[in-house]
């Protein structure tokens, strides 16, 4: 246990060491930089023209069933990692093969019924 | 306290190698781009090849004037460039350059931590898309959000595939089970782990999210100076974790014609090279996907070929234990 929590300390002192690079460079950056700003400036981007329009709008997100099909096959495919550390391990072999088939089937089959329903397609 | 010092030089050279490398990819598509499309501007300042260019860009940026617009949410406008630039740097610390510890840190769930701070740098996109207040940049976060949902997946299964394969999660156990019959073995899973990875890090052809001439930037188009310089160094550095994680996961690391101990880095940056070449070869020769097209190429044929992989692998696995 001491071995794995040993293990992310360092990984949090790479954080650590990453965060003070772009603070550093950030801080650089604000000793050598300039600092005007006029009314321009800090108008929103569209173009080069005054912006269009409000900040409410309707559009139709198009993705939200890939983002549902995503949730579905990504929770199936955080048990895959585990599994295949062991499943040619001895005494194993023939069954998980087996269990592998059912589990990439029902996978196909899911991934079969979105395309026949039309969802694959972006309209 | 001997341990103590191997570990931050070992820190030490994971930042250098995330400072340098990245840029060093960055100066090799100036020039191999200058060249493939006869670009005369990347070739002139400084004499020499232009050796001088990404100097002067480095110079540009970091004097120039840090605008947040009126309407962005200043915060999460800020911070979205930490949050993009760092997870690769993170990526970084689990990537074997040689045999027999050559690694910062032997992860025992390396692929998946790998993966999974991948993942976060996408987040860092998507953050200022939203905190830009801008309908473009609005656009492209969406964007980003739904290519990463779309390509996470196959490249998740073609990496599993991997670890099926060597029956190890660490990716220094990966590279060393790694024989030259993976090659074919494997050779789906590799291309997909590439393609998918390409489009994850919105490079060409699948930088519909950023596609400049349409949504002006998308994520980006707020951004100036300093930060804007830290996206696109992000950009080269999630090039350098791409094309460093295909090198140990399917080319095998370190393994090289001789002298795998001594010279194991340098086979595996010759690996990664060639396919940070390719990276850039593929942005000069193919047209931008339209989104779309983008989505089908996910869910039509990378997704299944990637399962397909997995059976692949599986089967033979079992047949020769």
């Amino acid at each position: 246990m001491q071995d794995y929590f040993d293990s992310y300390v360092v990984v949090v002192a790479l954080l650590l060491i990453g965060g003070g690079i772009v603070a550093g460079g950030l801080t650089a950056n604000r000793l050598l930089r300039p600092s005007r700003l006029t009314d321009e400036k800090l108008t929103t981007y569209e173009c080069g023209v005054d912006p269009v329009g409000g900040d409410w709008a309707q559009s139709y997100v198009r993705y939200y069933v890939f983002a549902y099909l995503y949730v579905v096959f990504a929770v199936d495919a955080v048990f895959l990692f585990p599994w295949a550390t062991i499943f040619a391990a001895p005494g194993y072999g023939m069954t998980t093969l087996g269990e592998m088939f059912v589990f990439l089937g029902f996978l196909a089959v899911g991934l079969l019924y979105a395309g026949r329903k039309g969802v694959l397609s972006w309209v | 306290m001997p341990d103590l010092l191997v570990i931050a030089l070992k820190l030490v050279l994971v930042a250098a190698g995330f400072a340098v490398l990245p840029l060093l990819i960055g100066q090799i598509e100036h020039k191999a781009m200058a060249h493939m499309q006869g670009r005369l501007g990347p070739m002139y300042a400084g004499g020499f090849h232009g050796w001088a260019q990404l100097v002067a860009d480095g110079v540009k940026f970091a004097q120039k004037e840090d605008v947040v617009p009126r309407a962005a949410d200043r915060r999460i406008f800020k911070l979205a460039p930490a949050v993009a630039l760092v997870p690769y740097l993170l990526a970084l610390i689990v990537i074997p350059v040689g045999p027999g510890g050559q690694v910062a840190l032997d992860l025992g769930p390396g692929v998946f931590f790998a993966l999974a701070v991948m993942g976060i740098g996408v987040i860092g996109a998507i953050m200022a898309g939203w905190a830009s207040a801008n309908k473009y940049s609005l656009l492209g976060g969406m964007r980003v959000a739904a290519q990463l949902m779309s390509y996470e997946l196959p490249m998740v299964f073609a990496a599993s595939s991997a670890a099926m394969a060597a029956g190890t999660l660490s990716l220094t156990g990966i590279a060393e089970q790694w024989h030259w019959w993976w090659l074919p073995w494997q050779g789906i899973g590799a291309v997909v782990f590439f393609t998918a990875g390409l489009a994850e890090l919105r490079r060409p052809p699948f930088d519909m999210p950023v596609a400049d001439s349409e949504i002006i930037f998308g994520p980006y188009t707020e951004y100036g100076g300093l930060r804007f310089a830290f996206f696109l160094l992000a950009e080269y550095a999630g090039i350098l974790v791409l094309c460093a994680l295909t090198t140990v996961l399917f080319l095998g690391g370190w393994k090289g014609p001789f002298l795998d101990t001594e010279l194991g880095w340098l086979w595996t940056l010759l690996k990664v090279f060639a396919l940070a070449f390719v990276v850039i070869w593929l942005r000069v020769s193919y047209p931008r996907l339209r989104e779309d097209q983008l989505q089908r190429l996910a869910w039509v044929y990378l997704v299944p070929l990637s399962l397909a992989q997995l059976a692949l692998t599986g089967v033979l696995k079992v047949a020769t234990a």
